[in-house]
C-alpha cells in the first residue's frame, strides 16, 4: 500500500485535513457510551489490517507535515528535545527499535542496511540516506534519540527505570496535550502525574506503574488516551499557551464542527534492550467533530460521553467552558438508538442517523 | 499468559568449569539472532524433568551485544529440588530447550560515576555481562569477588587476565575477606554498589553500607532463591474455585500451574514481585522466603509470594 502524504499545516491557516481513509481508521477512544479512567492496557502486537494498531509505529498521510511542524517547534524552542547524559544508550536503543520496525513494516518507504556497526538508513519520504556507526554519536548530525524522532510521528518520552520507579530523563515532546518536558525532566512517575484529578484516589497510578515496570522485552503494550483541542494544533504546550489558549474562545455554534477536534493519543510502551529503559511513544491523532459525525455510531456515543463526563475531568481536559456548546452540536447526532460495543466504526452494521 | 516471551534454542556447548559449576551455551533453533539485553538480565530456562516442568532463572553472562548466543553458568545444588541437577546431568549438546526473553531486575544505574561490584560464588555471573557492557563504553568499575577456594573460583582466570587492575579475588579457604568498611569508605561520590551472592553476603553489604550512611538507592542486590522443599499443604483458590495440594518438592506456584491456574510470574525466585498474591483467609503459619514483601507485609498474613514461600497449617485461602 502506498501512502499519499498530505501537504498541510497545524498552525496559522490550519490546512490539516483527514482523508476518508484517515477518518475510518481514526482511533475513536470510547468502547462504550461512558468514560472513566482505567489502566486499559493491552498487548501491542498488531491489529486489524490498515488500523492504527497494525504496525509497531503507524505511518500515515500526515507524516511529512507533522515532521515539518516538529522541525519548526524545535527551531523556536530546542528544549522540547532533551536527554540527560545517562540516557544516550537508551537513545540508541530507540533509534534501533524505530529503524528496524519501520524498515520491516514499511519496506517501500524505509530501508535499513547493517554491516556490523556500519549502518545505512534510507528514509524515502523525507529524502534521507545516511550512513553512520551505531553507538558512535559523532557520526550522526544529532544525538540518536533526536535524530530518529525527527523522523517519527508522535512524542517520545524515554523513561529510566530504577528504584522501582520510572524517571522522565529524556524525550522529544512537540505534540503534547499541555505538558512540558522541560518542566517534567528528571521527575518520577508520581511526580509528573501529580496534576491528574481522580486517578490518584482510585489507585490508578500505583497499578499503572506496577504494570509498566514489568513490561518486558518483546512484549510491548498500548492504550488510548484523549482530550479536546480547538483547531488542529499539534503543539498545545504550556510554553505556548498564550498563543493557543485564547483560541478556545473562538469557538461558536457555526464553526464548532470544523474547529473542535477530538485529540486521541495512541500510547505504546516498549522495553529497550541495552539500557533497560522504557520508551513511551505518544502518538497524537486529530479529528474534527464534523468528520467524526460521518460515523453514526461515533456521533451517538461522543454525545453521551461528553454529556456524562464528571466535571473534574472536563475541567482537567480543558473544555468545561465549551461543553454546553459542544453538547448543543453533538445532540443533533444522537437519536437515542443503542450503539455496538467496541471502538470500531461498524459502518456496515450500525443504523444511519434517524432524523 | 504468564512470564516473559519464549525463545526456542538448542544447546551448542556444555563446559564443566569445576566441581560445582557448568556453563551452557544456547543458540536459536531457527538460526536467527537472539535479542540484545542489558547487563544483569536473566533468562528463565524451562526443563522437562521426567514429566515435571521446572522453570529456573539464570543470569546471562555473555556479552549483551552478542546476538549469536547466550551463555549461563549453573551451580549444582545437591540439596535442591533438582533443577540444577537436571541441567548438570541431563542436558547435552544438541538438546532443544525453551528459554525466556531477557528480563533485568539487576540493572546498572547508568548515572553512576563508578560501579563497585561485590560477588560471592556463582553470584559472579551477572557481573560478567555488566563488565562487558561497561568495557564497551569505557565505564569505571571495580570487582571484589569472594570464592570458596581456587579450585571453585569460576572465571577468576579470565577476569584477572583481562582486567588485572579492576579485579580483586578473595579465597575463603585462605582466610581472605573483603575489607568492606574500608572499601566503601574509599569510594568516590556517585559510586553505586552491586552485590550478588548468598543472602548473608547481601545482608552484610546492605547493613554495612547503611551504617556508613550510603543512600539506599546506591546499593543494588540480586539473589535468586530456589524454592525449598517442605511439608505438603492444601490451598483453596477462591477465584478458580479449586482446592489443590502442594507437594513436598514443588512450589505453590508450580502446584497452581499443574492444576491449570494461570498465575502470573516472572523471575520465580522471590525477587520481581509479579506473582504477589492476596491471602483471603488462613489458619496456620506462613514460611515467607521472598525478597519482595517487607517485614510488615510478611507478618500481616495478607500476602504471599507463591514462587518461593510455603505454608504450614490448617486453612489457606488465596485470591487466585
Amino acid at each position: 500500500m502506498t501512502i499519499q502524504f498530505n501537504d498541510e499545516t497545524f498552525r496559522d491557516d490550519y490546512s490539516f485535513y483527514n482523508s476518508d481513509r484517515a477518518i475510518k481508521r481514526f482511533p475513536f477512544p470510547f468502547h462504550e457510551d461512558s468514560y472513566m479512567y482505567s489502566v486499559n492496557m493491552e498487548q501491542h502486537r498488531g491489529g486489524p489490517v490498515d488500523s492504527i494498531y497494525e504496525k509497531r509505529f503507524d505511518v500515515d498521510e500526515h507524516y511529512l507535515s507533522e515532521m515539518r511542524d516538529r522541525a519548526m517547534v524545535l527551531a523556536d524552542d530546542p528544549l522540547r528535545c532533551q536527554s540527560l547524559p545517562h540516557m544516550t544508550l537508551a537513545g540508541w536503543d530507540l533509534l534501533e527499535l524505530i529503524m528496524v520496525s519501520k524498515s520491516e513494516d514499511y519496506p517501500d518507504l524505509f530501508e535499513l542496511h547493517r554491516d556490523g556497526n556500519k549502518w545505512r538508513w534510507i528514509n524515502k519520504p523525507m529524502g534521507i540516506d545516511d550512513t553512520f556507526t551505531f553507538l558512535d554519536e559523532a557520526t550522526l548530525p544529532y544525538g540518536p534519540m533526536e535524530y530518529i524522532t525527527r523522523q517519527a510521528q508522535g512524542d517520545f518520552a524515554v523513561l529510566d527505570q530504577r528504584d522501582d520507579n520510572l524517571w522522565m530523563d529524556a524525550g522529544m515532546i512537540t505534540t503534547q496535550a499541555d505538558w512540558s518536558l522541560d518542566f517534567d525532566l528528571g521527575m518520577n512517575f508520581f511526580e509528573w502525574h501529580a496534576p491528574v484529578p481522580l486517578a490518584h484516589e482510585k489507585g490508578i497510578f500505583i497499578r499503572a506503574l506496577k504494570f509498566l515496570l514489568n513490561i518486558q522485552q518483546g512484549a510491548p503494550a498500548r492504550r488510548l488516551n484523549w482530550t479536546m483541542t480547538v483547531n488542529p494544533l499539534l503543539d498545545t504546550s504550556p510554553e505556548n499557551y498564550h498563543k493557543w489558549g485564547v483560541q478556545k474562545t473562538e469557538i461558536a455554534p457555526e464553526n464548532l464542527g470544523s474547529k473542535q477536534h477530538l485529540r486521541v493519543e495512541l500510547q505504546t510502551f516498549f522495553r529497550l534492550p541495552r539500557s533497560n529503559a522504557l520508551v513511551f511513544p505518544i502518538r497524537c491523532y486529530l479529528c474534527s467533530f464534523q468528520d467524526l459525525m460521518t460515523v453514526p455510531k461515533w456521533g451517538r456515543r461522543l454525545h453521551r460521553v461528553i454529556r456524562d463526563l464528571p466535571e473534574e475531568l472536563a475541567t482537567y481536559k480543558g473544555f468545561i467552558d465549551n461543553r454546553p456548546m459542544m453538547l448543543d452540536y453533538l445532540s443533533k447526532f444522537d437519536d437515542g438508538q443503542p450503539t455496538s460495543d467496541g471502538i470500531w466504526p461498524d459502518l456496515e452494521t450500525e443504523p444511519a442517523l434517524k432524523k | 499468559m504468564s512470564g516473559a516471551e519464549k525463545i526456542a534454542v538448542k544447546v551448542t556447548d556444555v563446559v564443566p568449569l569445576n566441581d560445582l559449576v557448568t556453563r551452557f551455551k544456547f543458540e536459536r533453533t531457527d538460526g536467527g539472532l537472539l535479542p540484545t539485553f542489558s547487563g544483569g538480565a536473566h533468562t528463565v530456562v524451562e526443563m522437562n524433568d521426567g514429566g515435571i516442568t521446572r522453570l529456573n532463572p539464570y543470569s546471562l553472562m555473555s556479552d549483551p551485544m552478542d546476538q549469536s548466543a547466550y551463555t549461563i553458568s549453573v551451580r549444582r545444588d545437591d540439596e535442591g529440588r533438582g533443577g540444577s541437577l537436571f541441567m548438570h546431568k541431563q542436558v547435552k549438546v544438541g538438546d532443544e530447550m525453551v528459554i525466556s526473553y531477557p528480563v533485568n531486575l539487576f540493572s546498572l544505574d547508568l548515572r553512576a560515576r563508578k560501579h563497585l561490584f561485590i560477588a560471592g560464588g556463582i553470584g559472579i555471573t551477572p557481573f560478567l555481562a555488566q563488565v562487558k557492557q561497561l568495557e564497551r563504553f569505557n565505564g569505571n568499575w571495580e570487582l571484589h569477588y569472594s570464592c570458596r577456594s581456587e579450585a571453585l573460583g569460576s572465571y577468576v582466570g579470565e577476569l584477572t587476565d583481562h582486567h588485572p587492575n579492576e579485579t580483586h579475588i578473595y579465597y575463603d579457604d585462605q582466610k581472605q575477606m573483603i575489607d568492606l568498611a574500608h572499601l566503601l569508605d574509599g569510594q568516590p561520590l556517585g559510586t553505586h554498589v552491586y552485590v550478588c551472592g548468598p543472602k548473608g553476603m547481601i545482608d552484610w553489604v546492605r547493613k554495612t553500607a547503611a551504617a556508613e550512611g550510603w543512600p539506599r538507592e546506591a546499593i543494588h542486590y540480586e539473589e535468586f532463591l530456589a524454592p525449598q522443599p517442605g511439608k505438603p499443604f492444601e490451598v483453596k483458590l477462591a477465584i478458580s474455585n479449586k482446592i489443590i495440594q502442594v507437594g513436598e518438592s514443588e512450589s505453590l506456584l508450580e502446584a497452581m500451574e499443574r492444576e491449570g491456574v494461570d498465575a502470573p510470574y516472572l523471575c520465580r525466585g522471590g525477587a520481581c514481585g509479579q506473582c504477589e498474591t492476596d491471602v483471603i483467609d488462613y489458619s496456620g503459619n506462613f514460611i515467607h522466603r521472598d525478597h519482595w514483601l517487607d517485614d510488615a507485609e510478611h507478618s500481616s498474613g495478607k500476602k504471599i509470594m507463591p514462587c518461593v514461600s510455603r505454608f504450614e497449617g490448617k486453612t489457606l485461602v488465596l485470591d487466585r
